[in-house]
């Protein structure tokens, strides 16, 4: 039964995952794998051709700042050293497994931002040292999509990666993941935790939760720009538009302005409506690029990955689109969107098994790591 | 297709037939009668009609107001490039025959754009004829290689620069495409003769079939623009798509050549068609081709 590690810090969040691989049996064991607990999506029948995994331990810390605040390298550098010991510690306690069992130590080789990379980095080479252990260095976006793929069970889906450092839409062809859209700009993540911190948004336990909170709230639908470019977006001139308008909002509200009311209703603009304003378009964009994605490759499934994926609105407006196309959505809840070392575990041991080694003095991380540039060899 | 999806006024609870042609991520396509004579409201299982008519639905997941908004911006700008287009692009006394359809109405809040129906086929379904009969010719001939005949290679670079001159006059409009493919080039099956009257030409041999004239077609993703960089990428994006769907010719297994050889007839026709602005977006293509796909890495 491979066993493997994973530690994952290429932003604010640190993780640290183990799993296991139970070696295929000749008949099918799912669904009472322990991976398929009551509260999560079911792998659909016969369509399920992932590898079944055991999860052992999912640990994550965040570095949470005050509202008004982002997450600055060097403080996420430091806040990473400081927590790495006690979760790996935590996570070996209750994964229950003998050091000798463990097959590999995997870690965030990149995409992410340096010093949190190189923290991480440091702790997984000391682990490979002082246990024997080969090391692994992993593709973030590609540890997103193989955990996606085995805990919805969708088989070969157009993948929408959004998170606060990425946004991709890609599809798998020929051993690559392959990218067929992406933001031009900055990712819908990063769009959505800089308003928060213009509205002084909390940012915890995320800004996008919160902004969602408030959007629930929402009714009026103001014009923000709408910037697809076939299959490519572009958000860093919705940023500007929409900081432009919370600042008009704090203006109004503090009177210096007089009220900032919509024109059909009468009713005064609040916090709600320029979060909904910009969830529905945002949302839109995402959701128009993946669709042309899915007519280019004849596709019918989607699958979203990555923390914007837990968004609920983005979930059932990918869910209207697939449905209008005959397909179906596959998404996972905030345990597997969200960042963690339990994805760049199963990725690595994916990569391990098929004899991929990292050797220590390759052992690097980078701050750019396309998603296309590792070789998938696991997959036909 | 869904029950929500009714056509809209004036088609709806219209008599005409309305055959569906393609179904993409923007919207359905169907080949119908409109502001004709010739209705086909006689019970008839044949596919006609003068029309190409575009429908974008709305879509359901999208807020309506952001959905009426988008859809009136798109069908505006793509028939605003269309009209466009059917004034600059047939320039007298060059010899470059290319074409568009000419817009028949449009509704910008209903969602639809009906152009000329335009007989033919794609460029691509034309290449696809051509290689079908090179491996033909070659069983009868009993040859192992896919080599063409000087003749039959001559049919195919013809057309190929005459795709490359019809793209370098879109360009010299001001207007890139966003999306060439050899599936949204149609060569034209009439052509007009000499005395201006159209004539039939099905009745000759199929390389006449290459012979028409060009029209593209689909500028749904169209823009407005004289930039090198945005005419470098609308020329990758076809090198791309001609090498994924036509690789054998791409590859230079019929002539013989080296990979991409084929492509630079449409290259070089380009460079004729343009001048010296088509030269610096070649020199732009090289540095968008090098970046390994179509944009700079900004971050």
């Amino acid at each position: 039964m491979p066993i493997a590690i994973g530690l994952e810090g290429s932003a604010n969040k640190l993780g640290v995952g183990i799993i296991s691989h139970p070696q295929r049996l000749s008949t099918p064991q799912f669904p009472h794998d322990s991976a398929y607990s009551e509260d999560e999506p079911k792998p659909h029948g016969s369509k399920y051709v992932s590898p079944p995994v055991e999860i052992l331990a999912n640990l994550r810390h965040t570095f949470v700042t005050p509202p008004g605040t982002g997450f600055l390298p060097k403080d996420t550098a430091i806040h990473h050293r400081r927590w790495v010991v006690r979760l790996v510690k935590q996570a070996m306690q209750q994964a229950k497994v003998k050091l000798e069992d463990v097959d590999c130590i995997c870690y965030t080789k990149g995409p992410g931002m340096g010093a949190p990379l190189g923290s991480v980095a440091i702790a997984a080479r000391t682990l490979s040292q002082l246990w024997g252990k080969p090391l692994i260095g992993v593709n973030h976006c590609v540890g997103h999509i193989e955990m996606g793929r085995a805990i919805t069970g969708a088989d070969n889906p157009v993948v929408l990666y959004v998170s606060g450092g990425n946004t991709q839409v890609i599809a798998y062809s020929a051993q690559r993941y392959r990218i067929f859209g992406e933001a031009l700009d900055i990712a819908v993540g990063n769009c959505l935790d800089r308003f928060a911190r213009v509205l002084n948004i909390s940012n915890d336990p995320a800004p996008g939760y919160n902004i969602e909170q408030l959007a629930k709230k929402g009714k009026v639908l103001l014009e923000l720009p709408y910037a697809v470019k076939g299959m490519d977006v572009s958000f860093s001139g919705i940023l500007a538009r929409v900081e432009e308008m919370a600042k008009r909002l704090e203006a109004s509200q503090t009177g210096s302005d007089g009220p900032w009311k919509d024109e059909e209703s009468g009713e005064p603009i609040t916090q709600g409506d320029l979060c909904f304003t910009l969830q529905e378009t945002v949302y839109a964009m995402l959701v128009e690029i993946t669709e042309r994605a899915m007519a280019h490759v004849g596709a019918s499934q989607v699958l979203i990955v990555g923390g914007v994926g837990c968004n609920e609105r983005l979930q059932q407006m990918m869910g209207k689109m697939a449905s209008e196309r005959n397909g179906s959505v596959y998404a996972t809840d905030e345990r597997y969107c969200i960042d963690n070392g339990i994805m760049i575990a199963h990725a690595g041991l994916l990569a391990h098994k098929m004899g991929f080694r990292t050797a220590l003095q390759e052992s690097t991380f980078t701050q750019r790591f396309r998603t296309d540039e590792v070789l998938i060899n696991w997959r036909d | 297709m869904p029950a929500s999806r009714l056509l809209p006024t004036p088609f709806h609870g219209s008599e005409e037939a309305f055959h569906m042609i393609a179904q993409g991520a923007e919207g359905v396509v169907y080949r119908t009668n409109f502001l004709s004579s010739n209705s086909s409201t006689s019970p008839s299982n044949d596919i006609s009609g003068n029309a190409a008519l575009k429908i974008r639905y709305p879509k359901p997941w999208r807020h309506p107001i952001l959905d009426r908004r988008l859809t009136r911006q798109r069908i505006l700008a793509e028939a605003r490039v269309l009209v466009k287009l059917s004034r600059e692009l047939r320039a007298p006394g060059d010899g470059i025959s290319g074409a568009v359809p000419n817009v028949l109405g449009m509704s910008s809040e209903e969602g639809w754009l009906a152009t000329e129906w335009i007989e033919g086929a794609t460029v691509k379904a034309g290449i696809r004829g051509w290689e079908e009969r090179q491996r033909v010719l070659r069983e009868k001939a009993q040859r192992g290689d896919d080599v063409a005949s000087e003749a039959q290679l001559e049919v195919l670079r013809a057309l190929l620069r005459r795709i490359g001159a019809v793209v370098g006059r879109l360009h010299v409009c001001g207007i890139v495409h966003g999306d060439l493919t050899t599936s949204n080039m149609m060569v034209r099956a009439c052509k007009p003769s000499p005395m201006g009257k159209a004539e039939a030409v099905a009745s000759t041999s199929d390389d006449d079939k290459l012979e028409g004239e060009i029209v593209l077609l689909d500028f749904g993703l169209a823009q407005q623009s004289i930039a090198d960089e945005d005419r470098a990428v609308d020329l990758y994006v076809l090198e791309r798509a001609f090498g994924s769907t036509h690789p054998k010719v791409m590859e230079g297994r019929y002539s013989g050549q080296s990979a991409g050889a084929m492509f630079d007839e449409v290259l070089q026709a380009y460079a004729v068609a343009t001048g010296k602005a088509g030269k610096i977006t070649l020199r732009k293509l090289e540095d968008v081709r090098m970046r390994g796909r179509k944009k700079s890495m900004l971050g």
